[in-house]
């Protein structure tokens, strides 16, 4: 083939593609500033005639939804910082210290990631309320605070740190958690950032748990807040389309703001080391 | 301190909170799963009976418990091929030499994983309205009737397929397009020499060295299909005619719906057993084929 012709083709095919993939989330940002009923008409409008803002508006003040994003915001932030001080001491500890049966507590954990977390729901959800957590936002949090996945992906990262860096350090009479703090961490700094927006993004996406657990509107999570939204107002397209876009929006900022960390961190994790 | 006393008030805390909030819940799902515990044990634990596999055959004589295999099967078989041929697809075009802007078709490529899935399904949800929906707009174009995709028993499924395939396509797109970049080039460049086809050199060097990654890809994305749920539970209800009812829907109305906790664990692990039989199944096929070649 020519190769000016394949080098049309290539590129013509991915602009096809990605305008297909990216279409969904345009069109419901157009939606999103339609007029109530607008969209369903025939043919299907892609933008509004008379854009206006009233879903918005009846998103925050009627159906509550800045309490939910709220809500939401709380539960992922402090489950990243909660996660952070969790994974990272102990995937430090994993890459860079002895300790006995260090292994075979490592190897237990990874055949913990084989598990289906759903099976661990049901007990997990008796043990919330035992605990006064359900309709909290510690019971979304507390379970999450400290992950396998998350002790892995740092203990990868954490086995490029030099010996003899820490070795020094003891010498000159270091303890170990200065060690940690003072020299540890910073060279830690690229998977902090990964596993930050790896562990907020997957707490504000979570559906299942949060559902469960907050079963009582005032503590929900937008995503929870949402499918319960779109089964009462099933005609309200515009309605829906707008609290789509202010529960997704947030995530595919922070994606596009840190998308080289978060795609080193799906390559770290998913290549067995 | 000893370095051994540091290590263990590093890993401690973690460990207490992934045995506490999962460990011992799994255990206690499989304990759980052997006994009666339903609304009345919920209100006093007195009321709570061992009653061994009872559960499970309960749930293996439940026409419905079938049924929600059968879809997940379906949506497993069907959803899993499909997704990573348009990863590699994807991939594979990402890699070309004569491919522009690479980093913008990547990143618009992978934004549908990072979106809440709650959130996207309810759009296409409206994308798939017969009468105002987008799909049926631009189908009918083609001169294709519109289509009750999400009212007909027949498309339904398919429909749901089509939204987890785009949905999470761009994850395993990237771990294929790292593979790929792994590549020797001397190999396409004696395969060029040689006088092979594009065709040829996909087939006899592309597709060999990516067998590990299309493996763990494969078994990845097996595993998190037969957890199928927030695309049923958003889009359809499990609906029509529980033609997108999952395992998982299942155990969540047995549970948290009619609170029969016990039947629900043991729903949780028959899915459990499931995903390990067909992980072991996947990776016996890739052996045996592995050997052939």
């Amino acid at each position: 083939m020519n190769p000016r012709l394949a080098r049309a083709l290539v590129n013509g095919v991915l602009i096809g593609v990605s305008t297909i993939v990216l279409f969904p989330l345009l069109w419901m940002l157009s939606v999103s500033f339609m007029q109530s009923g607008e969209a369903s008409t025939f043919p299907p409008p892609l933008l509004s005639s008379h854009p206006t803002l009233a879903n918005y508006e009846i998103l925050f003040a009627r159906a509550g939804m800045g309490r939910y994003l709220a809500n939401s915001l709380a539960i992922a932030t402090a489950m990243t910082l909660l996660s952070l001080a969790f994974n990272l001491s102990a995937g430090y500890a994993f890459a860079k210290l002895q300790f006995a049966g260090r292994e075979r507590i490592f190897q237990v954990l990874l055949g913990a990631l084989l598990v289906p977390v759903q099976v661990a729901m049901i007990p997990l959800f008796l043990l919330m309320k035992w605990l006064h957590l359900v309709n909290s936002y510690g019971g979304v949090i507390v379970p999450g605070m400290a992950g396998v996945f998350g002790i892995y992906l740092v203990r990868q990262y954490a086995r490029s740190i030099p010996d003899e860096l820490l070795e020094a350090a003891r010498i000159d009479g270091a303890g170990e958690w200065k060690i940690f703090l003072r020299i540890v961490l910073p060279l830690l700094k690229p998977i902090v950032v990964t596993l930050a927006i790896f562990t907020f993004l997957a707490s504000w996406n979570d559906f299942m748990w949060p559902l469960i657990v907050l079963s009582d509107q005032q503590w929900q999570t937008a995503p929870v807040a949402l499918a319960a939204l779109s089964r009462e107002h099933v005609q309200d397209n515009e309605l829906m389309m707008a609290g789509s876009v202010v529960t997704i929006v947030p995530v595919l900022l922070l994606f596009l703001v840190l998308q080289r960390h978060y795609i080193q961190g799906l390559l770290l994790g998913s290549v067995k080391g | 301190m000893s370095t051994q006393r540091a290590a263990w008030t590093f890993v401690t805390p973690a460990l207490l909170v992934i045995g506490v909030f999962f460990g011992l819940p799994v255990l206690a799902a499989f304990v759980l799963s052997l006994t009666d515990f339903d609304l009345y044990a919920l209100a006093d634990l007195k009321n709570l009976r061992f009653i061994g596999l009872t559960n499970y055959f309960d749930v293996l004589n439940t026409p419905l418990f079938w049924k929600s295999l059968l879809n997940t099967t379906y949506f497993v078989v069907v959803g899993v091929p499909l997704s990573i041929g348009a990863s590699l697809g994807a991939a594979l075009l990402l890699n070309s030499p004569l491919a522009r802007c690479k980093g913008l078709f990547r990143t618009a490529l992978f934004a549908p994983v990072v979106t809440t899935v709650v959130a996207v399904a309810v759009i296409w949800k409206y994308l798939f309205h017969t009468r105002y929906g987008l799909i049926n707009y631009v189908l009918g174009h083609v001169g294709i009737a519109p289509i009750d995709w999400l009212g007909d028993v027949h498309y339904s499924m398919p429909a749901i397929i089509l939204f987890a395939v785009w949905k999470n396509f761009g994850y395993n797109m990237i771990i294929l397009l790292a593979g790929l970049q792994g590549v020797p080039q001397e190999l396409y460049e004696a395969a060029k020499i040689d006088g092979a086809s594009a065709w040829r050199a996909f087939r006899h060097i592309t597709l060999p060295s990516l067998r590990p990654v299309l493996l763990l890809v494969g078994i990845i994305t097996m595993a998190g299909y037969f957890q199928l749920f927030a695309e049923p539970y958003v889009m359809t209800l499990g609906n029509p005619l529980q033609s997108t009812y999952s395992v998982l829907y299942f155990m969540y109305e047995e549970g948290f719906t009619w609170w029969s906790l016990g039947r629900a664990s043991a729903i949780a692990f028959l899915l459990f057993a499931l995903i390990l039989v067909a992980t072991r199944a996947l990776l016996h096929v890739a052996r045996r084929s592995g050997e052939e070649t």
